[in-house]
């Protein structure tokens, strides 16, 4: 902790060295960009690969009898099917079928692993504390988490572990550097190809720095993280999805699989199974878009959407929004009524008093390049 | 060259007052990618928000440092936003204002100024 009640991660000091602009997020001080910039972080990670410290999010271990079926109670996810070394996307859901929190959930053999998103990982805990009693739920203290993402992170990782090379997308592994094993998995949150790390506490700041000596590799902060992720489609918790928010209005269907969905094997038996389960045969009232304003101004979260140049009715709000340097437009998300939703639709984004047109788009903005 | 505490610089050129922003703002704003220039011809008053500046990050405004007409703006930063990071103390100036009156501008840091008002 600083003097500011900010924790720090266990790379801190090698943000400070590389020069970052360091900010508050989620009750951390993290990097936000590096002197490179925003705009070239972005493009590096696109073209060749970026290093980003995710440390701050929240690593927690599952272990007991049958304990990937136990967690299914908290999530509409199937997971008891998970093969050892795979990982899937989840959503942990309330009993309205509001989203508490997106998580990654890694089978390892003996355990699950589950990354939890920052801002969300004492609420998560004492959730899966409640909800699974016959489960241990030992968050991760003693390691840092890294994310090596963009085309040249598999030549870059293999460099140090050659075994990487032969993972697919959503695979997870336990390989060892200088003797201590490292928990890797091909994923990411920027649309790319890439691996996120975790790494004990004692050994990651050699073990970005032997990352960060391999060519091509740069250190990527927040900034350039969240316009990866913005153009990528994928979305942030707190702001595209939230507890006011379902899957099926989020357009999170694909990670619902049809053993939990009406007439599956395990069908329901998650938080908010009715109205989720409901908006999916009957399809939901107002769904998450992606949307492109004209012109060059961007939209960013909060912009108010309309139906009309003037007058009208506000249908809308942007949830993210920013300039997308790769598609080099401004580029949003957002929700609109089901009958609003469809790409193509004008609508128009209130900025400064003004109101300028706005297109709903196919989401993503950017194919992702994943090694499937 | 003189500069406000709102971290723009003015230069006079003539019978007219040329304004852009610091070298230190364009570092802390980031990569621009949008700019919005004000109406030729316009009369604004000190302190109205005349231009619009959006970087990766952030919107922020660029105020009129003084009372005036604004005479000519530089379009040059609606196409080319990035101009603002890579020359803000030269070719990327904003607007152009005639004023009243030149001496006004005394009441403005001198470089040395601003460079201890920056710290």
């Amino acid at each position: 902790m600083t003097e500011t009640g900010l924790n720090l991660t266990p790379l801190h000091a090698l943000h400070l060295e590389l020069g970052a602009r360091m900010v508050p997020f989620a009750g951390y001080e993290m990097p936000v960009q590096y002197p490179m910039g925003v705009m070239k972080e972005h493009l590096h990670t696109r073209t060749r690969a970026g290093l980003f410290d995710v440390s701050h999010m929240g690593q927690v271990i599952l272990r007991g009898p049958d304990a990937a079926l136990a967690l299914e109670r908290l999530v509409p996810v199937a997971l008891a099917e998970l093969l050892e070394g795979r990982q899937r996307y989840a959503l942990f859901t309330n009993q309205d079928g509001g989203i508490l929190d997106d998580l990654m959930v890694a089978n390892r053999g003996d355990h699950l692993l589950l990354v939890v998103n920052a801002a969300c990982k004492q609420a998560d805990l004492a959730h899966m504390q409640a909800g699974l009693p016959e489960l241990q739920v030992q968050p991760v203290t003693d390691r840092a988490l890294l994310a090596l993402q963009g085309p040249g992170a598999e030549v870059a990782l293999a460099a140090l572990i050659p075994g990487v090379a032969a993972m697919r997308f959503m695979d997870v592994a336990t390989p060892e550097w200088r003797g201590q094993e490292l928990w890797v998995s091909r994923s990411g949150y920027t649309g790319e190809d890439g691996f996120e790390i975790s790494v004990p506490e004692a050994q990651v700041m050699d073990f970005a720095r032997a990352l960060l000596a391999q060519e091509g590799v740069a250190p990527i902060g927040l900034g350039a993280r969240d316009s990866l992720r913005l153009e990528a489609g994928l979305c942030l918790y707190g702001h595209d999805i939230d507890t006011a928010t379902t899957p099926v209005e989020a357009g999170l269907t694909w990670a619902i699989q049809k053993a939990r969905r009406t007439g599956g094997a395990r069908e329901g038996g998650f938080p908010g199974e009715a109205v989720i389960l409901r908006q999916m045969a009957e399809g939901p009232a107002r769904r998450r878009v992606g949307l492109r304003p004209e012109g060059r101004a961007p939209m960013r979260g909060g912009t108010v959407l309309w139906d009309a140049p003037e007058g009208g009715t506000h249908v809308g709000t942007v949830t993210s929004g920013g300039y997308g340097p790769s598609v080099e437009s401004p580029v949003a998300m957002g929700y609109l009524p089901a009958e609003k939703a469809s790409p193509g639709t004008p609508v128009w984004g209130e900025l400064r008093g003004r109101r300028l047109p706005v297109t709903v788009c196919e989401l993503p903005f950017r194919p992702s390049t994943y090694k499937r | 060259m003189r500069y406000t505490e709102e971290h723009e610089w003015l230069r006079v050129d003539g019978d007219v007052v040329v304004v852009g922003i610091t070298e230190h703002a364009a570092e802390q704003l980031g990569d621009v990618v949008f700019v919005e220039l004000p109406e030729i011809e316009a009369m604004v008053a000190k302190g109205d928000e005349v231009c619009v500046i959006e970087s990766v990050k952030a919107a922020s405004d660029i105020l009129a440092p003084v009372d005036g007409e604004i005479v000519e703006v530089n379009e040059a930063l609606v196409d080319t936003p990035a101009l603002v990071n890579e020359d803000p103390q030269g070719d990327a100036w904003f607007f152009k204002m005639k004023i009243d009156d030149l001496s006004v501008l005394d009441d403005f840091m001198s470089e040395d100024e601003y460079k201890d008002f920056l710290g």
